[in-house]
């Protein structure tokens, strides 16, 4: 099961795909690691969480991270729709947080087309749109063996063109690289995997 | 042309003050008369004086503190109002203006007519002016300080010949009292004596030296206008017509070497109402392909009512711009398109919400990083990696726990937790010279709990004030 992630996780270019759980973050960060570039992430002002840029250090450089703050969704997804149809940077991370509607989602599916651009939505539990490309549901797991781990469990729940699955990846802080864990032994999370 | 007085006249003519009045500026930490009126030298203060002593000579003294930058601009206002008498203008120091009227006195009917008409404008404009006119810039210089009109060049004092202190005072005790005997006496050992500087400024003043009047340029005007015959109200012949303005004033910034940061179009209406579109530029550009794109959101929420008939553009803020080398590889088109990017967002956002991150020097959590407009800020490098720090972080939420070691099970935002791995303690101290409300607790302890339900999360304990506290997440 694990040896087929490579089909699944460099997310295909010039779509939208959307990420949950408690993982999305990490799994925007890997994603936007591996993008290259300048990376735009949009996101709304009034939200309490922030990034944490030392914390990002493990996965990329923060100088490549551009910030969009935004007053309301629909601001949001004006910067992402006009980001993602200039093509200028590879990737936009966009913070939903209210459930986008089919003609917002396919909005910003043709923008991406048009600029040739990846986007990612971070989106709340539950609140997907029809016209997402993959979505992708990444919760941390524990690791027994190793104490610096970034074990994380990422489940793909929908996909367009191709199967659904579920991995065990590691990200590796030194080499920045995306390691899939076997699910072999007794690992707690392991079980839950399905072919 | 010389003003004594120009900065308290430049303060008195705001508020007239009919009494002693001097400007103060700070200098070796004092409080010092910077310049005083009419009244105030009668009551027998001067310059440098400190204020305390003023103060007790004159009690009834008003004061304000000197703007010595208001000055200067003053001083460049009247330089260009002076060229109402003829048109090359220089400054002369900080509290001058140096005139050459050669074939402009004529107009004024004489010299003599020319420095009555001075006299009567500038003391109606209430400024105190010492004129002196003479056919070398020295010559001039020394009537206007030292002497009148009438006066020879040769009666006048040492001093007149724009020397510094010491020298007028050592020429004073050599007994050259005046021009006449400095310019009698033998140039050679006045030339040990003294150095070149004497003699150069001597000849300057009789004429034998030349000496030039630099007139200051005027800074460039980036504005242009359009008035049409006949009203547009379409925002097509309004983006046309801005096209048109925006190709002469990208010429006239490409002449200058300069790029546009800030563009105000304003479009006037038949009915005399006028509406304004603003363009902040995240970058400094002056192609007007590049541009005119950018002004379609401003325009299209403009009200043209019975239609426009007047447009005008001006580049508020310029900055220079260096030409660039293209061509050579394709890479160096990328900044330009990311420039272009963050303008668009920002006449939608604002330009100062689209914001990069910046490393700072604090081992607080919250003070390690900065938030900067991507505009006017440079991606910087020099994060510190190492330490594991969270990706997300919070505001501290408090969980029900005791002892100073992580509590084995806890809730957190409605789930609980139970602790497998518990790394740290990290301990992070305030920063006592900063008083911030959240560090009133006291120093923390920080433990990167890993749980069996897999989240790491990014707990605290604060031992002076015993409490735990979630404050960031791991991923």
């Amino acid at each position: 099961m694990s040896s087929d992630l490579p089909l699944a996780f460099p997310l295909r270019a010039a779509r939208v795909h959307e990420v949950s759980g408690p993982g999305a973050t990490a799994f925007a960060s890997i994603l936007a690691a591996r993008a290259g570039g300048v990376v735009l992430w949009v996101r709304e002002n009034r939200l309490a969480d922030v990034l944490h840029p030392p914390g990002l250090v493990a996965f990329l450089d923060p100088a490549r991270l551009l910030l969009a703050h935004t007053r309301s969704q629909t601001d949001s997804l004006a910067v992402a729709e006009e980001a993602l149809k200039d093509g200028a940077v590879p990737l936009v991370v966009i913070e939903i947080t209210h459930p986008l509607d089919l003609s917002e989602g396919r909005r910003l599916q043709l923008a991406a087309r048009a600029g040739n651009t990846m986007g990612l939505c971070l989106i709340p539990e539950g609140m997907g749109s029809n016209a997402a490309e993959t979505r992708w549901h990444a919760t941390p797991a524990l690791d027994q063996n190793r104490s610096d781990s970034t074990l994380m469990r990422w489940e793909i729940i929908k996909n367009k063109s191709g199967t659904l699955g579920a991995w065990h990846v590691r990200w590796d802080e030194q080499t920045h690289r995306l390691h899939v864990v076997s699910p072999a032994g007794d690992r707690p999370g392991s079980a839950g995997i399905s072919g | 042309m010389w003003f004594p007085r120009l900065a308290t006249d430049r303060v008195l003519r705001a508020y007239p003050v009919d009494g002693p009045f001097a400007l103060t500026l700070r200098h070796d930490n004092s409080e010092r008369l910077y310049c005083l009126n009419a009244h105030a030298e009668q009551a027998g203060l001067h310059r440098d004086m400190s204020l305390a002593d003023a103060r007790a000579f004159c009690p009834d003294l008003l004061c304000r503190p000197a703007r010595p930058d208001l000055d200067v601009r003053f001083l460049a206002v009247l330089r260009r109002w002076a060229l109402r008498w003829c048109p090359w203008v220089g400054n002369d120091g900080a509290d001058g203006l140096v005139l050459d009227i050669s074939g402009a006195a004529h107009l004024w009917g004489g010299e003599a007519a020319l420095l009555a008409n001075m006299h009567t404008r500038l003391g109606k404009a209430g400024l105190a002016v010492r004129l002196g006119l003479g056919c070398t810039r020295g010559a001039a210089w020394a009537r206007a300080h030292y002497g009148t009109q009438e006066q020879a060049l040769d009666e006048l004092p040492v001093a007149a010949l724009r020397l510094d202190n010491a020298t007028c005072i050592a020429l004073q005790r050599l007994g050259l009292r005046s021009i006449a005997d400095v310019s009698g006496a033998a140039r050679a050992p006045l030339a040990r004596r003294f150095g070149p500087h004497l003699l150069q400024r001597l000849d300057q003043a009789f004429g034998h030296i030349p000496e030039p009047i630099a007139p200051a340029t005027e800074p460039p005007h980036y504005g242009v206008r359009l008035t049409l015959p006949d009203p547009i109200g379409l925002v097509a012949d309004v983006m046309a017509a801005t096209a048109r303005l925006l190709d002469t004033l990208c010429a006239k910034l490409h002449a200058q070497g300069a790029g546009a940061r800030q563009l105000v179009l304003t479009l006037r209406r038949v009915d005399q109402g006028s509406q304004q579109v603003e363009l902040r530029l995240a970058a400094a550009m002056r192609a007007p392909a590049r541009i005119l794109p950018l002004f379609e959101r401003g325009v299209a929420t403009v009200d043209a009512g019975f239609g426009i008939d007047q447009l005008r553009l001006e580049a508020t803020l310029v900055e220079p711009l260096a030409a660039q080398q293209t061509g050579l590889s394709a890479a160096p088109q990328s900044p330009d398109r990311l420039a272009d990017l963050i303008t668009r967002i920002g006449t939608r956002i604002g330009l100062e919400n689209v914001q990069r991150f910046l490393p700072a020097d604090s081992h607080i959590p919250e003070r390690s990083f900065l938030i900067a407009p991507a505009a006017h800020s440079a991606p910087e490098s020099g994060w510190r990696s190492g330490k594991s720090r969270p990706l997300r972080l919070f505001a501290p939420e408090v969980i029900v726990a005791t002892g100073s070691t992580p509590p084995a099970r806890f809730r957190w935002r409605r789930v609980a937790f139970a602790t497998a791995r518990a790394i740290g303690p990290e301990r992070i101290a305030p920063e006592w010279w900063l008083d911030d409300a959240t560090w009133r607790s006291g120093m923390r302890d920080y433990w990167c709990v890993h749980t069996h339900q897999g989240r790491r999360l990014w707990l605290f304990y604060t031992p002076q004030n015993p409490g735990w506290y979630v404050q960031g997440e791991f991923a």
